[in-house]
């Protein structure tokens, strides 16, 4: 059964004494007083500012309702920088899912000195998105670049030259976590399917990606909300340019937070929380059926 | 089907030495069992047959064909694990299905091309499996639906649905409960006498060595101490090792002195074990050795040659096992029935020379 389905039942929970609930929520005080006081109330903060539309530049706000909402997030704008989010998710989730699962595969093995592999291959991960922006500005850079390509300043190459970093770092991401995953794979069970006359390909896909599947639901899930909210490496590479062309969501914001915008900035961030929230569930409500919880 | 044969076969992991030049033939449709002791070498030794493990040194046959170097799927043998192995994420059909989606077969007679199985065939062929092992209405469940028995079967169904060269088992039944256990032994049985195909089967237990192979292969250390089949390793164990291994309780064994003194016998102290007369050829007056006699073929005796002090004893209803001590070695006596004995006291033990084995008291093997 889903986890969503579970919570939905409720008749299956058990029932608490006044005093059990009393002590339950003594003990979820000291998150619920985090959670109010950083998320919750910053949240509802949030959508009322929406709800405010920017005078004289900033020098004053006008409670407009619901109108600023509807017409920031159905502009061509809002549009625009979705879309290009979008692009940065497609381009970077799958190839570093991929790049990651052959990785772990390649190193999953009992070979002397597969631990540096190991180690070579999941450094990815320890570097950060700065450092990992300003090593790949220098690799891309047209002038004093090792590959010296356009692809950083060319509208039509701009959004993959920035996912190439993000890929990159992906592939660690992916590699320790699906690593751990064939690590819980039984021998037992691969070697019987190699009995049963199975290649090396057949194995992968028919036994032990369906094995890992649910540390795979877990990746695609992170990856996919890392990649909505990727800043850092278009403000480093790209700065938004060329011509708008890295424009994520997530830069959008950031330039609309003034404060004689931050109006609009409320609404795109609270679509941008909308849209991950919907992708998210959306992910377990298709995938989670066809995800193996082992038991 | 065919036979499996070893060859001088050894396997080193490293400085390990898990199998040591091996020489065994297991013929075509034979039960054979690979007994003994946690790492002896027993499930290296399958898993080399399976393709499993590589071959360091010596040749593997199935069949006419030296399989050292062939790949394990195209070795047409299948495997029971320990833990079943089985696919958590397909039903139970697929799981039986699974070995006759990608291997070839001669489906149309042994002189036509071996190729796929189509898709009903493969129903059929599933289906009677299920049948055989009893799985029928269970075909649609996932192995986390099943009970340890029947995720067994399954494992079984999904060996032989194939109809391998030979089945390859390691310890199949050590984790079914005692009861499953003995009834899954006479199926095993009862299978392996259906579809006569050769089995090699693991296992660490010596009952279920003793009850279902036509012949028992007992290694120690990665050597191999006896082939025979169970009456022979019971009744003329080749060495100490074998002896103590085979029986339950085990054989006692104590050391003493071979004598013609007032008859042929092993003297332990004050005690007299009486042996078959032909062996004063071959013995020296006086030469140690080491005597065994199994705890059946001690009886109580009022003129017994042997004098026991009785420790405790031990009252399973059919019989009763007597533990105690003969000139300080343990020594545990078995009784039919309720025997009116009571621990402290010293009773007396008479043998037949028949059943009394004399071991090397340096290399362990067997004097007789």
């Amino acid at each position: 059964m889903s986890t969503a389905a579970r919570l939905l039942r409720r008749r299956d929970r058990p029932r608490y004494s006044a005093k059990e609930t009393g002590i339950a929520l003594l003990l979820l005080a000291p998150s619920i007083a985090v959670f109010v006081a950083f998320f919750y109330r910053p949240f509802l903060n949030l959508l009322n500012w929406g709800t405010f539309e920017s005078r004289a530049n900033g020098a004053f706000f006008e409670d407009v309702g619901l109108r600023q909402y509807r017409e920031q997030l159905t502009s061509d704008d809002f549009r625009e920088g979705l879309w290009h989010s979008v692009q940065f998710v497609l381009y970077t989730v799958p190839a570093g899912l991929v790049l990651g699962i052959l990785l772990a595969v390649a190193a999953h093995r009992r070979l002397r000195g597969i631990k540096a592999f190991q180690a070579i291959f999941s450094s990815t991960l320890a570097s950060s998105v700065a450092v990992t922006s300003v090593i790949f500005f220098y690799l891309l850079n047209p002038v004093v670049g090792i590959f010296q390509v356009d692809w950083l300043t060319n509208p039509d190459w701009a959004m993959f030259a920035v996912s190439l970093s993000s890929i990159w770092q992906n592939m660690g991401l992916s590699f320790i976590i699906v690593l751990a995953g064939l690590q819980n794979v039984p021998d037992e069970v691969v070697e019987a399917a190699t009995l049963d006359g199975y290649g090396p390909v057949r194995r992968l896909l028919r036994i032990t990606l369906p094995l890992i599947s649910p540390v795979l639901l877990f990746l695609l899930v992170v990856l996919v909300i890392f990649g909505l909210q990727a800043f850092a490496q278009v403000d480093i590479l790209t700065g938004g340019g060329p011509a708008g062309a890295t424009e994520t969501l997530v830069f959008k914001i950031n330039r609309l937070v003034r404060p004689d915008n931050i109006g609009i900035g409320a609404v795109y961030s609270v679509g941008l929380f909308f849209v991950t929230l919907v992708v998210t569930a959306a992910q377990f409500v298709i995938l989670e059926r066809r995800v193996h919880y082992a038991r | 089907m065919a036979s499996v044969t070893f060859e001088n076969v050894t396997k080193r992991f490293d400085d390990v030495v898990a199998v040591d030049a091996l020489d065994l033939a297991v013929d075509d449709g034979e039960f054979m069992v690979l007994l003994g002791p946690s790492g002896c070498g027993k499930t290296t030794a399958l898993r080399m047959i399976a393709g499993l493990e590589g071959i360091t040194d010596g040749k593997l046959l199935i069949g006419d064909q030296v399989v050292n170097d062939v790949d394990p799927a195209r070795r047409d043998v299948s495997m029971v694990f320990q833990s079943y192995a089985l696919y958590p994420h397909m039903t139970v059909q697929r799981n039986i299905e699974s070995p006759l989606l990608v291997r070839r077969y001669h489906a149309d007679g042994p002189d036509q091309p071996a190729r796929k199985l189509s898709r009903t065939e493969r129903g059929e062929r599933v289906e009677e499996a299920a049948r055989v092992l009893g799985l029928d209405g269970l075909l649609k469940r996932k192995p986390a639906a099943l009970s340890g028995g029947q995720r067994q079967r399954v494992a079984l169904a999904r060996a032989f649905v194939g109809r391998p060269k030979a089945f390859l088992m390691d310890e199949p039944l050590s984790n079914l409960d005692a009861k499953l256990r003995a009834q899954t032994r006479l199926e095993l049985v009862d299978l392996h006498r259906r579809i006569e195909t050769t089995v090699v089967y693991v296992t660490h237990d010596q009952v279920e060595a003793m009850t279902m192979a036509h012949r028992i292969a007992i290694l120690s250390a990665g050597r191999l101490q006896q082939v025979g089949t169970p009456q022979e390793v019971y009744e003329a164990p080749a060495n100490l090792f074998v002896a103590q291994f085979i029986g339950t309780p085990p054989m006692n064994t104590l050391n003493g002195t071979f004598t013609t003194e007032g008859g042929p016998a092993v003297v332990v102290g004050e005690s007299r074990f009486p042996v078959p007369a032909d062996l004063k050829t071959r013995l020296d007056e006086g030469q140690a050795v080491i005597v065994g006699a199994r705890p059946e073929h001690l009886d109580v005796s009022e003129d017994g040659t042997i004098a026991h002090d009785v420790r405790a004893v031990e009252w399973l209803g059919h019989e009763c096992l007597v533990f105690g001590s003969v000139e300080s070695s343990p020594v545990v006596v078995r009784q039919v029935g309720m025997a009116p004995l009571a621990a402290g006291g010293t009773i007396r033990l008479a043998v037949d020379p028949a059943n009394v084995h004399l071991f090397d008291l340096e290399t362990t093997a067997r004097l007789g």
